[in-house]
């Protein structure tokens, strides 16, 4: 079974997101200065071949604490969904 | 004596460390590529600066799992010298070689421009002809050398003087002001806990001519070099 995984990453929040912090004022001086708390991180698209939904999970857990984030910086969480055309 | 630099896909800074070992340290080096899977006896590594793998994902994400990388980081758990610039600290951070992570510089801009370090220590592989205190310059060019880590690591590095450069003022004085690009502490370079991995974000290999404006980073190289010598001695 093929599944679709959604791994978001982003900094800690311990960590200073200058990027976030950036758009921040950016939004601030054209106006918006009711947006606060921006920040800014990865979102990553990717297909599991796996026997159940468990095992796609546990795949893409390992993958995203690898490879796709950084634990000295990053939290990562991990979306496993039943891939579109074999839902249907 | 053998130097291996690696070439990943996108080091750019490979070349210059090559001239630099061969025409200015006297030591000609031998290019290790990224798909290689032996050192060919070399005594000390070399990961240069650059854009590996284009910087996706995170820099020096890619690059860690290259298949030379395997060896580089056997190598360095065996006390093989091992020496990163730049990307080259960004890879052996993401490895797991050195602690702590390389985040945006706190001003979001890419800064490529002279500073003076400190050395912190000289009783290492890497500083053993310097003095302690000797402010180096030496340029940094990189959008992502703001190191980071936590609270507890950062005590160890102090605690174990892992912290071998600092960025300091043209007298030594560790400012504020000096600091390029947010770094903890002032961290321009540091090294593991046995001592035999450093990773720096200046580009010691482009302050190694009067020509280029310094040389002061001849001395981390003949450093090395010396040290290698007296073990074969």
């Amino acid at each position: 079974m093929v599944y679709s995984v959604e791994v978001n990453v982003m900094l800690r929040p311990a960590i200073l997101d200058v990027q976030g912090k950036t758009v921040e004022n950016a939004l601030g001086s054209l106006g918006y200065s009711d947006a606060a708390s921006v920040r800014i991180g990865k979102h990553i698209t990717l297909e599991l071949e796996a026997d159940s939904e468990e095992s796609a999970r546990e795949r893409a857990e390992e993958i995203a604490a690898k490879v796709l984030s950084n634990p000295v910086m990053e939290d990562f969480v991990v979306h496993v969904s039943q891939a579109a055309a074999e839902a249907e | 004596m053998k130097i291996g630099v690696v070439v990943f896909p996108g080091s750019n800074c490979d070349h210059d460390a090559y001239w630099a070992l061969k025409e200015n340290v006297g030591v000609t080096p031998e290019f290790l590529f990224h798909k290689e899977h032996d050192l060919k006896g070399s005594d000390a590594i070399i990961l240069p600066g650059g854009f590996s793998y284009g910087d996706y994902l995170r820099s020096g994400a890619i690059a860690r799992f290259s298949p030379i990388m395997r060896e580089v980081i056997a190598f360095a758990e065996k006390g093989g010298p091992v020496m990163g610039i730049c990307n080259g600290f960004q890879v052996l951070c993401e490895a797991g070689l050195l602690p702590g992570a390389l985040a945006k510089n706190r001003n979001l801009r890419f800064v490529c421009k002279k500073t003076n370090i400190r050395v912190e220590r000289n009783d290492t592989i890497f500083t053993g002809e310097l003095s302690e205190g000797e402010v180096l310059a030496i340029p940094v060019a990189h959008g992502e050398g703001n190191y980071f880590a936590d609270e507890e690591t950062l005590r160890e590095l102090e605690e174990n003087r892992q912290i071998l450069f600092r960025y300091c003022d043209s007298q030594g004085n560790v400012t504020e002001e000096a600091n390029p690009n947010g770094s903890q502490s002032n961290i321009a370079g540091l090294v593991n806990r046995e001592g035999n991995v450093l990773g720096m974000m200046p580009h010691p290999e482009r302050a190694c001519d009067p020509m280029l404006g310094s040389d002061d980073g001849l001395g981390i190289f003949r450093s090395l070099i010396a040290s290698l010598q007296s073990v074969s001695a």
